[in-house]
């Protein structure tokens, strides 16, 4: 599957199929601090996840910004 | 996993409420949290025009998308910093949101303002950019809704972002800030509109999926001067506390707001002047905002 980073923005790919959870700590994420995407729908981290699956891994967190987050 | 209410399929895992929710009831979830947080702090009335103050971000546009469905009277207020192509793709895509749903939007340049755009108040000030924004965003938002006449300023800060700045003060025990930390800040001065936070009772998590659920084009892409940002710092190590811990944000938050506030209000409450430069309020003689200005006419005219 095909792994779309943020923040950088960077494409991996990654092989074999797992739960969103595992993916994210293969990635050393955290799955409060992401959204996982696939198409248009959120996934949980119980999702299985591989083969043609494109995912963004859109970060949360915003800071810095004063007074208009 | 399952919706909690509905037992179809999760599209959100809320741990620290030990739930999760597909998008129709997380929807519903988000907006009864913001209703709730207008209720208990009386934010402002449906009488009232709100001013919204967007950034572009998802918090802000998803409080304005919130309050428009829910059949408040807004307005935003887009303040453009001048930080190259960020500010440009955040004016646009607070820009569209405003035309697609036929509101009015205000637009406010810093450097109109303050002499000069974020970066170059960074160089003049030797401090971190996020100082000078920050103050030039409370002066303009204060008065951007006094010259067009509302009564409420409301900003899209959310449960992480109260809880990074809480623990900021709390580290330095800046007990002048930790009474000024509060959902909503009442007008204290008939120059001071009220502030308010409908935001606060959400999670950074949550307001993010509201907005992806409810297909607002937001940027998605950190403001370049966030990079290193202490309130990002703090961020981070709050959220692997609440890895290890769900609910532990939202404990510290709720916990100062309903036991510890309290007991840092001033006795004496603060003398409020109006600024002898520009008429707007102030404790000392001449504001913040006015010295700022002052330091870059006279760092960039030499």
């Amino acid at each position: 599957m095909k792994v779309i980073l943020r923040n950088p923005r960077r494409e991996i790919d990654v092989d074999g199929r797992r739960r969103v959870k595992e993916l994210l700590a293969e990635l050393d994420i955290l799955p409060g601090t992401v959204l996982v995407i696939r198409g248009n729908e959120l996934l949980t981290a119980d999702t299985v996840v591989g083969g043609d699956d494109v995912l963004e891994v859109r970060p949360v967190m915003s800071g810095g910004r004063g007074e208009t987050p | 996993m399952k919706c909690r209410k509905c037992g179809g399929a999760a599209a959100l895992e809320l741990r620290r409420h030990n739930a999760a929710f597909c998008p129709p009831h997380f929807l519903e979830f988000f907006r009864k949290q913001v209703a709730e947080a207008i209720h208990r702090y009386r934010m402002f009335s449906r009488e009232e025009t709100i001013l919204v103050a967007v950034s572009g971000g998802k918090d802000s546009l998803a409080l304005w998308d919130v309050l428009i469905e829910d059949g408040y009277r807004t307005a935003g207020l887009y303040l453009d910093l001048g930080i190259f192509d960020y500010s440009k793709e955040s004016r646009a895509k607070c820009e569209a949101f405003a035309a697609a749903r036929g509101q009015t939007l205000h637009v406010e340049r810093v450097a109109d303002a303050v002499g000069a755009p974020i970066p170059v108040l960074q160089q003049v000030t030797r401090r971190p950019a996020c100082s000078g924004c920050g103050l030039s965003k409370r002066y303009l938002m204060n008065r951007a809704a006094l010259e067009h006449g509302y009564a409420v300023v409301a900003t899209g800060h959310n449960l992480d972002d109260e809880a990074a700045t809480l623990f900021g003060s709390v580290m330095h025990w800046q007990t002048d800030a930790l009474p000024r930390q509060s959902p909503a800040l009442a007008s204290t001065h008939p120059k001071l509109v009220r502030r308010v936070k409908p935001l606060y009772r959400l999670s950074e998590l949550e307001t993010a999926a509201f907005a992806f659920l409810r297909g607002i084009d937001y940027i998605v892409e950190e403001c370049p001067f966030a990079k290193g940002a202490t309130s990002i710092a703090h961020k981070e190590m709050l959220n692997r506390l609440e890895e290890d811990s769900p609910g532990s944000k939202h404990n510290f938050l709720f916990g100062f707001l309903e036991k510890a506030r309290p007991a840092f209000e001033r006795v004496e409450s603060v003398e409020l002047h109006e600024c002898t430069a520009c008429g707007q309020v102030t404790t000392g003689e001449i504001c913040a905002f006015c010295k700022l200005a002052d330091q870059v006419k006279r760092r960039t005219s030499t």
